[in-house]
């Protein structure tokens, strides 16, 4: 591997790293149902840009953007279910509160 | 030929629901059926031979799908519990209404499992694998009762963690070899040049499929989604759903794609004890009829784990035995819950009572389904799991043998609770004038529990057919 | 890869860090479009511009929309709960900057092995041809899980009229 490509992909990695954490902050310290879908959207954001630069390292950017253009489709698809599933909470119980939620290890 | 298992479920879906509803709603149920069960008797009859031959439709869309062995064993038992759980789903769910929309979600579900079980693509399998799960968000959630909706949300969360892990690993082997099937990922993976880097690609690949499977620690959402959803999802999903979804692409990866790696094995089998420890003890404490299945199935996922991490042909061929053999008991399990909470309206086993007189069908086929659970001769449950303790005591890990060994007897102790609680005993007053259940939950029943009795008596029969091909896949 | 694409990198930290930390929903779901706008322009920046295009309609378009009309739809938050939710926050608003800071100086000394060989050079071919010939079972699955999206909300949300 050239360096030029390691240096590129070891910044990027890290920002991703970052992203992902902040990704997961948000959905462990989320009041809100919503919220934690905000949490969810801002990791699979994380999750793209690492399939671009890996595909820009290892010189697969047609590959990475088809695998990329597919996971936000499927990101699409789980985000709309998971408005759903709020918004019949909201309906049968007035509050998008995540104490619903009682523990996340039940 | 394979194709079709993708695009006739997809064709149904989409003429099922032209807008014509007087034409389209009765059928639909019958057409998935039909399907499901077309499926099963596919999967079993049809010779190797005749699968790889391209028919008129391949030449329309070649979808590259392949089968082996262990596809067709995961075909046949996705299609017997889907049919069952359409079964179960035409008794329980009563407004046609919502019968349309469950079926819809089947038939998706089906293809996702389908899709999963045929692709050898690390990427294409990622995206049938979540269509598998948007399927079950809202089967879960769908009769919208807040603890469903509660376990539908967790499922949602956890779901997406393992999204990440799983896409981090598929772009960290892109990174390595270039592209993401499995022929060129196994191919480079196996040359060891690569440093630690495909080393953290697998193990974080292992875990997001933990967490789909349902094993220990990941294994939060499970028993919220299990005892939350409506009965005939629960059969749905115990049997097949997370099965399918994170446990065959579990085998799959471990005996085709990655390496073999003794640290992989040693962690499967740690994964593997630990689940089948705390599974078995947390469902000795449970009162929830549902509650206490979900935490068995968690136990049962751990054996499989550890057939897997022997990481020797008999290992791996009693993991697969094991795979078919709680679909099918466990499956039974849910569907008899399902008849009592259809007749009774609850799932609190304290409640029960004495019900074995009232429903006999259900109680005989839930005795043989606790036998085959804890694992009694002569049926099917004793010999997947005689296979994984052989596996374990020849591999030399003779603590993992003793724990397995051991955590049958608590299986099998506190099914028999389940079974004195709810089917022998005095009833109480207010179950006075219960009757057996629908046609549809006892024929399912007694589907299930023949097929248990017969794998597990005819052993040498499906011995030569079932398992000794499973070891071509080595 | 120069200087403008590090900074980009900042700023899209910078837009998630915002995201999670902003009080009202409604801010947060607006971050979150720019932080889509943000990968956009670094996904235009390193050649891989159908990807952004999509990027750029779907998250940075689609999504908050879809996020703005559920939070309009359930919202309630009157201000004294507005104020107690500030204070949560304040709480939370010095953990997440000072963790992402640290981690991000500690990550620049941890060295990421990448020393093997780099793949071989595929054929170059294009996205469209990629997406048609390699991976059109991909294509296949996108069409299916919006159907399974569509029909997932279409049971969710249905009205019940019998009153359950």
């Amino acid at each position: 591997m050239d360096p030029e490509a390691v240096r590129l992909f070891s910044i990027f990695f890290i920002g991703v790293l970052l992203t992902l954490l902040a990704g997961f902050y948000c959905i462990l310290t989320s009041a809100n149902l919503i919220r934690t879908i905000i949490g969810m959207e801002v990791l699979t954001k994380g999750m793209t840009l690492l399939i671009i630069v890996v595909g820009k390292t290892a010189a697969r950017m047609a590959l990475a953007q088809a695998l990329a253009i597919t996971m936000i489709i499927i990101e699409v698809a789980v985000i709309v279910v998971a408005v759903g599933i709020v918004l019949c909470v909201h309906k049968y119980s007035g509050s998008v509160d995540v104490k619903l939620l009682r523990n996340i290890k039940g | 030929m394979l194709p079709l298992f993708i695009l006739a479920p997809l064709a149904a879906l989409l003429l099922l629901n032209l807008p014509i509803h007087r034409l389209t709603q009765k059928p639909a149920w019958w057409a998935a059926l039909l399907l499901s069960v077309a499926q099963a008797v596919a999967a079993v009859a049809v010779p190797v031979s005749f699968w790889g031959r391209p028919s008129g439709l391949e030449r329309f869309v070649t979808l590259g799908l392949v089968t082996d062995n262990l596809s067709r064993v995961l075909l046949l038992s996705i299609g017997l519990v889907t049919a069952v759980a359409l079964l179960v789903g035409r008794e329980t769910i009563i407004l046609p209404r919502h019968r349309s929309g469950f079926v819809n979600l089947v038939l998706l579900s089906l293809i996702g499992m389908n899709g999963t079980v045929l692709l050898d693509d690390l990427f294409s399998m990622y995206v049938f694998i979540e269509i598998t799960s948007v399927s079950s968000f809202v089967l879960v959630a769908m009769n919208r009762d807040p603890d469903a909706l509660e376990g539908a949300f967790k499922y949602v969360i956890l779901s997406a963690v393992a999204t990440i892990l799983m896409i981090g690993a598929v772009a960290l082997l892109l990174l390595v070899s270039g592209s993401t099937d499995f022929a060129t990922v196994s191919a480079v993976l196996r040359k060891s040049t690569q440093g630690p880097l495909p080393k953290i690609a697998m193990g974080a690949f292992v875990c997001g499929l933990f967490i789909k499977g349902g094993l220990v620690p990941f294994h939060g959402w499970l028993p919220a989604a299990y005892s939350a959803a409506p009965p005939a999802v629960s059969v749905l999903l115990a049997g097949v759903a997370t099965k399918a979804s994170g446990i065959y692409a579990l085998i799959r990866l471990t005996t085709s794609v990655f390496a073999p790696d003794p640290s992989l094995n040693n962690v499967l089998l740690l994964v593997g004890a630990v689940s089948v420890i705390i599974g078995a003890v947390a469902a000795l404490t449970q009162t929830d009829m549902k509650r206490m299945l979900a935490y068995s199935s968690i136990s049962q996922v751990g054996y499989i784990a550890m057939g897997l991490g022997c990481g020797s042909e008999l290992g791996i061929a009693g993991a697969v035995f094991h795979l078919f053999n709680h679909a099918i008991f466990k499956s039974l399990l849910f569907v008899n819950s399902a008849a009592v909470e259809r007749r009774l309206g609850t799932t609190d086993m304290n409640r029960m009572g004495g019900l074995g007189s009232r429903m006999p069908l259900t109680s005989v086929t839930s005795v043989i389904a606790t036998l085959s659970t804890a694992g009694i001769p002569p049926l099917s449950g004793f010999w997947s799991k005689l296979i994984i303790v052989l596996a374990l005591w020849r591999g030399g890990h003779f603590a993992y043998a003793g724990i397995a060994v051991l955590l049958s007897v608590v299986t099998l102790a506190y099914l028999l609770g389940m079974q004195r609680k709810v089917f022998f005993g005095k009833t109480p007053p207010e179950w006075q004038g219960i009757q057996e259940a629908e046609t549809g939950l006892t024929l399912s029943a007694l589907v299930l529990a023949i097929i248990t009795v017969a794998v597990g008596v005819l052993l040498p029969l499906v011995l030569n057919t079932f398992l000794l091909p499973i070891r071509g896949i080595l | 890869m120069t200087n403008l694409d590090i900074v980009l990198l900042i700023c899209l930290v910078a837009a998630a860090v915002a995201t999670v930390m902003t009080a009202r929903l409604l801010r947060s779901a607006i971050a979150l479009a720019l932080t889509s706008a943000v990968l956009t322009v670094l996904m235009f920046r390193m050649d891989a511009p159908l990807a952004g295009v999509f990027e750029l309609s779907v998250c940075a378009g689609l999504i908050p929309a879809i996020l703005i009309s559920t939070i309009g739809l359930t919202q309630r938050l009157t201000f004294e709960t507005l104020e107690v939710r500030r204070k949560e926050l304040l709480r939370r608003f010095w953990y997440l900057p000072l963790i992402v800071v640290l981690v991000g100086i500690a990550m620049t000394h941890v060295r990421i092995p990448l020393d093997f060989p780099p793949p071989p050079p595929p054929a170059a071919i294009s996205v469209r041809e990629v997406l048609w010939n390699l991976r059109h079972v991909d294509l296949l699955g996108q069409i299916v899980i919006l159907l399974a999206g569509a029909f997932g909300v279409a049971v969710l949300v249905k009205e019940v009229k019998d009153g359950s």
